[in-house]
Parts: structure tokens; C-alpha cells; sequence
């Protein structure tokens, strides 16, 4: 059984584009990777997942369930951390944890204790005091406490300081070791590459890349830095282009028999052919259809 | 019961002061009978004799120098628009505030059918009125019984349920809006409130537009009626919850598919 699978899900809000015949499969246990930039359906998507919005067409399940038919059941099943976290502002953490606890009709109280414990989670606090940091804290806590099979988490690091950040990971590593699902949206493509096993690329609506995170880097666009000159313009296939002093870096897509022409007629003093980032994948994706 | 709870505790602070304040003024006012009282004749007559003015508050056909003639007139105002206003707030926000504040996306992230969400917050808006209008109740007999006054039994509990109806038909229509709104509601509601009340006047002062007490709620609060009929008039009761029904049904059927962003 799959944990999330998309089948041509579509989402209009009136004529605005949303999603548009998303189709993807996260196997259950995955570690994945849900990346795009700002508007290009990210939140869009996981908000259908969740029973939010409803789907203008196509079909989405999770942990094989129907998102419109069995929304109850499924949100028993899945943890979610929302980007911007918001809580009722009169309330102190512990009446919000113990309340979606509550609501979920569970005892969360040792799990609770723990994650806390270990974000460094006042709970003593009021919601409406809370720095964007610890509302983050009190939104992981209410999205694990209950232990739930998929988490989805949208930009979960966003106000979180870099030891926090840190902690965070090591719990979700934790979490990925027991066999829970996890579908991490972001755009901050380290955390992607350091954490999940496989990924999708959305842009403008539609999953434009879905595959192993290992297989996503291995494009073949190569990181090509020269330190010298040469004609750049004889190659075809060039992008991302950056001269700094002597040096010239660009992502090279093109034929490397070609390549390797153009540098032997130029003047070349070193040379460095490497796989680009995630980062660089990134932008080859996106700056392929421009 | 969950959501029942969380309600209550989350609108305590406007319920104690709604309750509060309304009932003081329905103290005050009760306490303030027996001063008038002597002086009554005078001005039983003179708000008696002043045209429309009269007409619109009803006092044409009760008696300001009995105290169920006064209750009627300035209890029931006191009663008739804080009791509608306090139903207005609490049924136009409790929907959309969930939107507003951003709360929405936590609530309805958690096992629990919208149809689930929209039944315990219109349960709690009710225990809210209700609770509401059982403090008044309370506190209003106490303070006739303590001016030394007959309690008429019959004609103030006829009052109160009437206005108890009226504020939850207030609060089923305010409750449908909410469902529509991404914003807070609470212009909306009172405004709704404002100017039901305001058509009920236009109704006493005016034949031509009687027909608007088959609109206004406040057409089956009118002291004068209740007491000399001595009962509610059951037409307009009946239409007032419909109209509260439609409202309810309202958002059962948007909240329960509405996107929420």
C-alpha cells in the first residue's frame, strides 16, 4: 500500500491554477521530498491532502484511503505542521497540546512530555506570547504527540535556529526509523537532500521531476569550473553561466566531446567537472522550460 | 463535547461581561420602580400621549404604573437589544473567527467531521444564550422580589421565553452568515441585530408596514402583546425559529464543503 498516492488531483480556485494532474507515489515508510518554490502548488497540495480544500478533479489517497470519502480516518493516521503555525491566542500550550490531544481522543501525555522536553518547550507559556520559534515547537509537538503513520510537514524549519533545526531532524530520523511516512515539503533543498530518500519537483502546478533523490542529482548537467579562458560561445548547452575574475562556472548540459574541443583550443590553467547540488538541479528544472 | 468545552472557554470572558452587564441593568432598572412609582400617574400619562413615540414602545396599551407595564417597556428593551446583540456576537463569529485568526487549519487538521465542528459550536452559541438568559432570568426576579412587588409569574416568564427565541433565531441567522465569512463577522451581526429592532418600531409606528413583525424577531417580543394576549403569538414564533432553521441548515451545507484557505 502506498502512504500517499496522487491521481491526476486538480486544483482551480475559480480560474486560478492550483495543482494541475499531480501524479505521485510515496511508498510507506519513505523519507520524502516534496520541493518548489514559493506558489507553485506545494501547500496547495498537501491542503487537498488534508481535506482542507477539495479537489476541482483526480483523486488523492492516503494510507489508501479516500482524502474526500475517508478524511476522518485518515487525519486519525497523519501528523501535519502547518508553515505558518497559529494557535488560539488566550491559550497556554498545555490547554493546545492537551486539547488536539483531546480532539484526537488519545492519551498523548508521555510522548508529549518527551518531545517537549527535548524541543525545550515552555508550555507554561500563553499562545499569543510565543516567538515564530516556539509556535513552530508547540506545532511539532501537536503533529507527533499522537504518533501518527504519515507526517506532513510544510516548511518545518522556518523560525527554527540551527541547533533546533538539528534536534528536529534527529527526532524526525527517529521517527522514519519506527516506519512512519514522512512527506517533508520545502524549498530549502540541503534539508531535502540531507534527509529524504526520494523527491518530486513541482513548478507552476504540475510535478515536473519525480525520483530518487540520488537519481535527481545524477542529471546530466555537470558543474563545470574553468580557471582560464576559452570561446564559451561554441558550446551550446550552457547555463547558469558565472565569470568571477579568471574563473568561469557554468552548468553544462551538452555534448562533452564538444566541450572538451572548445577547452583544448582555449587557454586552460585548471579545470573541475563535478556533479552539481540539489540546489543546481533545482534551477536546471526550473530554468529548463524558461 | 470537546469543542463544546473549548467554546465556552474560549468566549467565557464575553459571556461574564454580557451577562453581567445586563443584568445590572435589568437590576437597576427593576430598583428604580418604586421610586418611580408614585410619580407614575404623571408619567403614565405623558408616555401615554406622546403619538408614535408611544406607539412604537407599545405603552398605548399597557400600563407604565404597574410594574409588568414598566418591566415590559424598559426591562424588555434593556433585555430585547443586549440579549440580541450579545446572540448576534457570538453566532456571527463563531464560524468565521476559525478563518480569521488562522485557527481553522489546526481545528479542522484533527479527526473531526466539519459536520462535528459545526454542531458543537452552534450547541455551545445555545448553552451560551441559554446559560445567558437563565442568569437574567434569576437575577430579575430576585430584584422584583426584593422591591417587595408581585412576581406575575406568567407574563415575565412569557417574556423572557420570548426574548430567549428571539435571541436564538438571531443567533441561527448570524450562525448561517458566519458560515460564509472568511473575516470576522461581528459588524454583520450586530447591524443584524440593529436593524431587526428597528423594523419592529417602524412595524408599531406605521400600519402600512405591519408586515415587517412577520420579519423582525422582535415582532414576538412586544410586552404590550404578550401581556394582554397572555401568550406568544404562535405564527410569528413559528416563522422566527424557520427563519433561525434556515440559517443553521445554511451552514451545515457551506461550511461542510467550503475551502478552506
Amino acid at each position: 500500500m502506498k502512504a500517499v498516492r496522487l491521481e491526476n488531483l486538480t486544483k482551480y480556485y475559480g480560474k486560478a491554477r492550483g495543482v494541475i494532474e499531480l501524479n505521485l507515489d510515496v511508498e510507506e515508510g519513505a523519507f520524502f521530498g516534496f520541493i518548489g518554490p514559493n506558489g507553485a502548488g506545494k501547500s496547495t497540495t498537501i491542503r487537498t491532502m488534508l481535506g482542507l480544500i477539495a479537489p476541482s478533479g483526480g483523486s488523492a489517497k492516503v494510507l489508501g484511503m479516500d482524502i474526500v470519502k475517508d478524511r476522518n480516518k485518515i487525519l486519525e493516521n497523519v501528523g501535519y505542521l502547518p508553515s505558518e503555525t497559529t494557535f488560539y491566542p488566550g491559550m497556554r500550550v498545555r490547554d493546545i497540546l492537551q486539547f488536539s490531544a483531546n480532539l484526537r481522543k488519545q492519551d498523548c501525555r508521555q510522548e508529549r512530555m518527551r518531545l517537549c522536553e527535548r524541543l525545550r518547550l515552555d508550555v507554561d507559556r500563553k499562545a499569543g506570547e510565543l516567538s515564530l520559534g516556539n509556535r513552530k515547537k508547540a506545532g511539532i509537538v501537536c503533529a507527533l504527540q499522537h504518533k501518527p503513520k504519515v507526517l506532513i510537514l510544510d516548511e518545518p524549519t522556518s523560525g527554527l535556529d540551527p541547533l533546533m533545526q538539528r534536534e528536529f531532524f534527529s527526532i524526525l530520523q527517529e521517527y522514519h526509523k519506527e516506519g512512519i511516512t514522512i512527506f517533508l515539503s520545502s524549498h530549502v533543498l540541503s534539508e531535502i537532500q540531507r534527509n529524504c530518500m526520494r523527491a518530486a519537483i513541482i513548478r507552476e502546478g504540475r510535478i515536473i521531476a519525480h525520483d530518487s533523490v540520488e537519481a535527481l542529482s545524477k542529471t546530466s548537467a555537470k558543474r563545470v569550473t574553468v580557471h582560464g579562458e576559452a570561446d564559451w560561445e561554441k558550446l551550446s548547452g550552457v547555463r547558469d553561466l558565472q565569470e568571477n575574475g579568471g574563473s568561469v562556472s557554468f552548468l553544462y548540459a551538452g555534448d562533452m566531446g564538444r566541450l572538451v574541443q572548445v577547452l583544448s583550443q582555449g587557454n586552460i590553467r585548471d579545470l573541475a567537472v563535478a556533479e552539481p547540488d540539489l540546489e543546481e538541479i533545482f534551477m536546471h528544472y526550473y530554468g529548463a522550460e524558461e | 463535547m470537546t469543542i463544546i468545552r473549548h467554546e465556552l472557554k474560549q468566549g467565557k470572558t464575553s459571556f461574564i461581561i454580557w451577562t453581567a452587564v445586563v443584568a445590572f441593568l435589568m437590576a437597576v432598572c427593576i430598583f428604580m420602580f418604586p421610586e418611580m412609582k408614585g410619580e407614575m400617574e404623571n408619567v403614565g400619562q405623558m408616555f401615554s400621549s406622546m403619538g408614535s413615540f408611544t406607539e412604537a414602545f407599545g405603552m398605548d396599551r399597557i400600563n407604565f404604573g404597574t410594574l409588568i407595564g414598566f418591566y415590559a417597556v424598559e426591562c424588555g428593551n434593556i433585555l430585547g437589544l443586549g440579549g440580541a446583540f450579545f446572540a448576534a456576537l457570538c453566532g456571527a463569529s463563531i464560524l468565521a473567527k476559525e478563518e480569521k485568526e488562522h485557527t481553522a487549519e489546526f481545528l479542522l487538521t484533527h479527526p473531526v467531521s466539519r459536520r462535528r465542528v459545526v454542531t458543537e459550536k452552534l450547541c455551545a452559541v445555545m448553552l451560551q444564550i441559554l446559560l445567558f438568559n437563565l442568569v437574567v432570568l434569576g437575577v430579575s426576579l430576585l430584584s422584583v422580589a426584593a422591591v417587595g412587588e408581585e412576581i406575575l409569574w406568567k407574563e415575565i416568564l412569557l417574556m423572557h421565553l420570548a426574548y430567549f427565541f428571539l435571541q436564538a433565531e438571531t443567533a441561527g441567522i448570524c450562525f448561517g452568515i458566519s458560515a460564509f465569512l472568511r473575516r470576522g463577522g461581528l459588524g454583520i451581526g450586530l447591524g443584524i441585530a440593529a436593524v431587526f429592532y428597528f423594523l419592529n418600531l417602524v412595524a408599531n409606528i406605521a400600519k402600512s408596514a405591519e408586515f415587517l413583525k412577520y420579519i423582525t424577531p422582535f415582532g414576538y417580543t412586544e410586552g404590550a402583546d404578550i401581556i394582554t394576549g397572555g401568550r406568544l403569538e404562535p405564527v410569528l414564533v413559528l416563522l422566527g425559529m424557520g427563519y433561525g432553521l434556515v440559517g443553521i441548515a445554511a451552514a451545515y451545507g457551506w461550511y461542510c464543503r467550503k475551502d478552506i484557505r
